[in-house]
């Protein structure tokens, strides 16, 4: 990491989220909820991928491949899916190779808690792997 | 040898079937599924044949990876990132040369089946499209035929499975007794492949 003290510079580096879901308005609210939670100032870039390009429920890899273009700023861009066509739509367009920004991963982690987690991390600047993390060990978190 | 005629005729047979069978695919998807199995791969295959027709593609394996790249855009379920990966790692093992023979399409076959099972997490007995792939391209080495009725035949054997992938395995013992609709349309594609090999025994035949 560079030594970038100046705000405007580090706002730069900061690593991109995407959510991708079978619905429009899952993936737009949790991305609301996300940068709602991640505090008063500057967010980090969250884009969410939801349904197809007509309205309906399901995944389109155009979505994805234009939300993970519109929030790399260089520094990474993190992919969290809901479930089965979405996580099979990102893992193919990764493995495809030129489709997404270079530092793209898909984070196995869940939506909505790992992405809250993602959106917080990222926003206060930390690097891809921390932002992953941070994601995953949602997991670990038990409700009872 | 297998021309780039020979793949262009197996995606539009392809495409053929998946009109013909829609209605069936997305009947056997409602039970057990979200019901759009036969409109989603419609969608796909009729963007499959109209980027042939646009860009032409002169391998065997363009074609192959062409029609992966448009299933995955194109398609909005599952089954697009399946299928477009099926044909697109098929696509990059047969390379760029003009012909390939049967055993290079069926070692590219296989190829691409174990990158589905890879992306999806699949394997035989899971009740799904693999359970239709890898009989036929077991049976591949022995003649298009005999992959068809493998295939045909591994699809038929999902009906006393239950799923264990896909939307399909959250109805656990429910999903059992009836026919997996994605081994169903894998089914179709191995059939469309013999009926691309019938046409080129025709064509030899009437050039004889």
């Amino acid at each position: 990491m560079s030594d970038v003290t100046d705000t405007t510079d580090s706002a730069d580096t900061l690593v991109g989220i995407v959510l991708v879901s079978h619905s429009a308005a899952v993936a737009s609210s949790v991305a609301e909820l996300a940068k709602g939670l991640a505090g008063g100032g500057p967010t980090a870039p969250v884009a969410p991928a939801g349904g197809t390009p007509d309205g309906g429920l399901g995944t389109s890899s155009e979505l994805v491949s234009a939300a993970a273009a519109a929030v790399d700023r260089g520094a990474g861009v993190a992919i969290l899916a809901d479930l089965g066509s979405a996580v099979l739509t990102v893992r193919a367009l990764l493995a495809e190779g030129d489709e997404l920004p270079a530092d793209t991963r898909l984070i196995d982690a869940p939506f909505v808690e790992g992405g809250v987690a993602a959106v917080v991390t990222a926003s206060a600047g930390a690097d891809l792997a921390a932002v992953e993390a941070a994601a995953t060990e949602a997991y670990s978190y038990r409700k009872e | 040898m297998l021309d780039a005629d020979f793949f262009r005729r197996w995606m539009t047979a392809t495409a053929a079937a998946v009109d013909r069978e829609a209605e069936r695919l997305t009947a056997l998807d409602s039970p057990i599924g979200d019901a759009d199995h036969g409109s989603n791969l419609q969608r796909g295959f009729t963007a499959v044949v109209a980027a042939l027709a646009k860009e032409s593609p002169e391998t065997p394996g363009a074609i192959l990876v062409l029609s992966g790249r448009q299933l995955i855009s194109t398609v909005g379920g599952a089954s697009g990132p399946l299928y477009g990966t099926l044909l697109r790692r098929t696509g990059k093992a047969l390379g760029d040369a003009d012909e390939v023979t049967e055993e290079q399409l069926t070692d590219a076959l296989r190829t691409g089946v174990d990158a589905v099972m890879t992306l999806g997490g699949a394997a035989p007995g899971d009740k799904t499209m693999i359970d239709a792939l890898v009989p036929a391209v077991d049976a591949l080495g022995d003649s298009f035929a005999a992959a068809r009725a493998a295939a045909e035949q591994g699809a038929l054997a999902t009906t006393p499975l239950q799923a264990r992938k896909g939307r399909a395995s959250y109805l656990g013992e429910r999903s059992i007794g009836h026919q997996d609709p994605g081994a169903t349309s894998s089914a179709l594609l191995i059939a469309a492949l013999d009926e691309a090999a019938a046409a080129s025994d025709a064509s030899e035949a009437a050039d004889e």
